[in-house]
């Protein structure tokens, strides 16, 4: 067997012992590249879910003092201890920047994506090993900057995370948009130059390095989820780094794609012309809503495999999973209009994207039919893992469903840019993905680390996250209809919005518990890595697929001399003829039956 | 060793599961039925339809959810592992499948019709003859209303004349302009009588807004640029509150307004009267 780079026959033995710093730091190794992407995705998600406390607290309690807060940050308090509200803007610009980029995006394919498809596959490494390695230090950049941006003086960003036009274009209409914004344009486009190197090479990878046996149809599903995922990513992040340094030449170069003539500031026409404050908004969500499914599809493949290992049965209609999930990503790029409908774009273009999105949630039933398929006559082990892949089908349909009322452009003129839509995504592109994600944490962290995290502190975290999740965004679709506008620093300065400021409060109080939970995550994780129960069998979670064949941890070249041969699907749990109550892909002897 | 044909085993955290998603259904079903908070009250013709729009998806994807969440609970507390036991081995059902991919789709596509009548009625009808036309204009953080007085001629604005010396300055009104000597502009506060059509014609001077009329159900943004007409009658007289919508920088949140639906035509020309006369005796 030969993959691209020449490992001829080559095993673990033959690649040669290297020193700390290039085993652990300077990788080229798939495996220490997708834990690099993972730890600090964490570490971003620390600072994101930080910035989110702080504004629950500001929400739930709009008039509160926080003179300890204050102390701790002096120009964001005044001296009585109330928040800026220039600061809590910055919170949500950062906080939404952090959360889609930088954890979700970074976690799932990132993280996930550099440690499963060598493994999955029955590869040695990836195809472009250094462009890999590149592709991580890129993105730690990408970081650093956008952290830096929070320290800045001026402060950080405060347009969200969607930096719309004029208010992103004109550095000098708030301190907030100066350096802050600058430096937020650079995190965007170093991320995405870094997204399109990881892209390039899973999608090589996955194509050309698959081992003998492993056709198209017997890959598993985070495999097909993170192909469609990176051709996503291929198509979307270009056009973002297009529209971030068509955003530079507007703010330092005279230029004016996006700021229109007649615009008053301090009190004087400046003197920018011609641009139209749209043309952001369609580019960036030519980008944006391709970017949910970017972070949804990863999610899809990981919770429907693990669901399906412990089920112990069949993914129902593999096809149809495949086919969706093609089906969602081709149409990802006709529906971004749906976030504009009240944005002054034309109302005819109103009617068309309310037919694509429409469309969209077909596919998205077909998979949630098809989890419950799954489900339907399984013989579920509770592990935590499993638990958070259940936990991921309530999620998503919760999640998915209220977008129905958005994509529906009448209901959405009451419902634009209210909690109602801040419920909605959060659930579906947010709080679902993480579910995958800590279910894949849970479920491959024997393979990462040889070690088991400890499973009754990870089902406690499952529990409370779960009644959490449901107690912090379950409300807001309440919030929303009541009116409450996104980004409002204080709810209490509309009358019609206090007699619901006690859902705010609860909201609030759910929040920090579920922050609660999370911590409880970050200590079995990192207590676990170190002296978590030691894994002694290659395959503790008696699952299919070709990264079980390999030893926990896995090694250097990932498999002995030879690469596995793949004999059958990925999904062969309690067949009635095995003596076992699942065959591994690698088994030989497919009954005539049940060939895959 | 079993042939999956054997009954499955209720576990303690299946059960648990599966009460939460009982647990899921009833409240959700509370909020939603009960309504202890719901939307701001109807105060408008078109926001009916709306209001039609919402409870019919409300209705669809609430039968969807209750549903789906129903059986997800069932099936986790009912299918728990027992023993080596295994599970059924099956993983097509293509005329099942088909079946509800078609329904899905219908359903959908009565939705997509459900709602594109009321939006395609609401964007695509002629504005009406008899309406009070209002120019509203946007800034970092307030609304001016700019009525046409009298005459019903909107005085000339020009951006190079704005100031900061009265309302009027504040949109560029041209007092050369002969139209202009009966024109109002009134910071904040809009007034427009009931049961008469109204149109705003939105515009802003620097980023971008969104004139947001919770009762009315009447949402656009606001864009540097443009100048949107955005038509409602409201039904109900009263006062209300106009919120800015969309983030448009730091005190974002204090771009409040007020709508007041006179009672009567003629208690909307006496107001308009009074504010003539206030500014003319600047």
């Amino acid at each position: 067997m030969t993959d691209t780079h020449g490992h001829q026959h080559e095993g673990e033995h033959d690649h040669p012992q290297l020193g700390f710093w290039r085993k652990y730091v300077f990788s080229t190794d798939h495996k220490v590249i997708g834990i690099q992407y993972l730890i600090t995705a964490m570490a971003m998600a620390v600072i994101g879910g930080t910035l989110s406390l702080l504004m629950r607290l500001q929400l739930g309690w709009p008039h509160g003092s926080f003179p300890f807060l204050a102390k701790l940050m002096p120009k964001a308090f005044d001296n009585l201890g109330h928040m800026d509200p220039g600061f809590y803007l910055s919170l949500v610009t950062m906080h939404g920047t952090i959360m889609v980029f930088f954890l979700f995006t970074a976690v799932l394919t990132g993280g996930f994506g550099n440690f499963l498809i060598p493994l999955q596959i029955g590869a040695r490494d990836m195809a472009f090993p250094f462009l890999n390695a590149l592709s991580y230090w890129v993105f730690l950049c990408s970081c650093v900057v956008i952290f830096s941006a929070l320290l800045v003086e001026g402060g950080a960003p405060l347009g969200g995370w969607t930096a719309y036009a004029p208010l992103s274009a004109l550095p000098l209409i708030d301190p907030h948009q100066g350096t802050g914004m600058t430096l937020w344009i650079t995190a965007i486009a170093l991320f995405t130059a870094s997204g399109l190197m990881g892209g390039l090479n899973y999608i090589t990878t996955i194509l050309t390095m698959r081992t003998k046996g492993l056709s198209m149809m017997r890959l598993p599903l985070t495999q097909w989820s993170l192909l469609i995922t990176a051709v996503l990513g291929l198509l979307a992040f270009p056009v973002l780094l297009a529209a971030a340094i068509l955003l530079v030449f507007d703010r330092v170069g005279g230029t004016s794609f996006f700021i229109p003539g007649g615009i008053i500031m301090g009190g004087k026409l400046i003197e920018h012309t011609g641009g139209h404050p749209l043309l952001w908004q369609h580019l960036f969500w030519f980008f944006g809503h391709p970017e949910v499914y970017i972070v949804i599809l990863p999610a899809m493949g990981i919770a429907s495999d693990i669901l399906s290992t412990f089920c112990r049965k069949p993914i129902f209609s593999y096809k149809m999973m495949v086919y969706a999930m093609a089906a969602i990503s081709g149409l990802s790029f006709i529906v971004w209009g749906h976030h504009m409908f009240v944005s002054g774009m034309s109302p005819f273009l109103g009617s068309v994207f309310t037919i694509t999105t429409l469309l969209i949630a077909v596919p998205s039933a077909v998979k949630t039919f098809n989890w419950l398929g799954t489900v339907w006559g399984a013989r579920i082990q509770f592990t935590s893992a499993g638990l958070f892949s259940i936990g991921f089908i309530s999620l998503f349909v919760s999640g998915g469903l209220s977008g129905i009322f958005l994509g529906t452009s009448a209901a959405d003129i009451q419902l634009q840019d209210t909690y109602f839509v801040v419920a909605h995504f959060h659930l579906v592109m947010a709080i679902a993905p993480l579910f995958a994600a800590y279910a894949g944490l849970y479920y491959w962290f024997p393979k990462m680390f040889g070690r088991f995290m400890n499973e009754t502190a990870g089902k406690i975290h499952f529990w409370a996250s779960f009644v959490g999740v449901y107690c912090v965004f379950f409300p807001m679709h309440i919030l929303g209809i009541g009116g409450q506008m996104r980004r409002i620093y204080d709810p209490l300065n509309y009358n019609f919005l206090q007699p619901q400021q006690i859902l705010n409060e609860f909201i609030s109080m759910s929040a920090f518990f579920l922050a609660a939970a999370q911590i409880l995550f970050l200590v079995n994780f990192f207590v676990s890595i170190w002296s978590g129960k030691r894994v002694t069998e290659n395959n503790p979670w008696k699952a299919t697929t070709l990264e079980w064949e390999t030893p926990c941890p896995t090694g250097h070249g990932n498999f002995g001399p030879e690469l596995p041969v793949v004999h059958r699907w990925a999904f062969d749990y309690s067949p009635p003829d095995a003596k076992e109550d699942f065959l591994p892909q690698t088994a030989p002897a497919v009954p005539a039956a049940r060939q895959h | 060793m079993a042939d999956g044909k054997g009954p499955g085993r209720i576990t303690t955290s299946g059960l648990a599961f599966g009460a939460l998603m009982a647990i899921l259904i009833v409240v959700s079903l509370w909020l939603f039925m009960a309504k202890p908070w719901w939307f701001p009250t109807l105060a408008s013709v078109h926001g009916a339809e709306i209001d039609a729009v919402f409870t019919a998806v409300l209705i669809v994807t609430g039968i969807a959810f209750v549903v789906t969440q129903a059986v997800l609970g069932y099936f986790v507390a009912r299918y728990g592992a027992s023993g080596n036991e295994k599970a059924d081995y099956w993983h097509d059902n293509p005329k099942g499948e088909f079946f509800l991919l078609t329904g899905t789709a219908l359903i959908l596509v009565v939705l997509v019709f459900m709602g594109q009548r009321v939006w395609l009625k609401y964007y695509f009808s002629d504005l009406p003859k008899n309406a009070v036309t209002v120019q509203v204009t946007a800034q970092q953080f307030s609304w001016f209303m700019h009525y046409p007085g009298a005459d019903g001629k909107f005085g000339r604005t020009d951006l190079t004349l704005v100031g900061t010396s009265s309302p009027a300055n504040q949109v560029g009104l041209d007092d050369n302009d002969p139209a202009s000597k009966d024109d109002v502009v009134i910071e904040r506060d809009m007034h427009v009588p009931v049961n008469r059509p109204v149109v705003v014609r939105l515009r802003s001077k620097d980023v971008i807004h969104s004139f947001n009329l919770p009762y009315q159900r009447v949402k656009q943004d606001a864009v540097p640029g443009l100048s949107i007409e955005v038509p409602f009658t409201p039904n109900v007289a009263g006062t209300y509150e106009i919120a800015c919508a969309e983030l448009c920088g730091n005190n974002h949140y204090k771009m409040r307004g007020t709508i007041t639906v006179e009672a009567s035509e003629a208690d909307f020309e006496a107001w308009l009267k009074t504010k003539l006369s206030e500014r003319t005796g600047d």
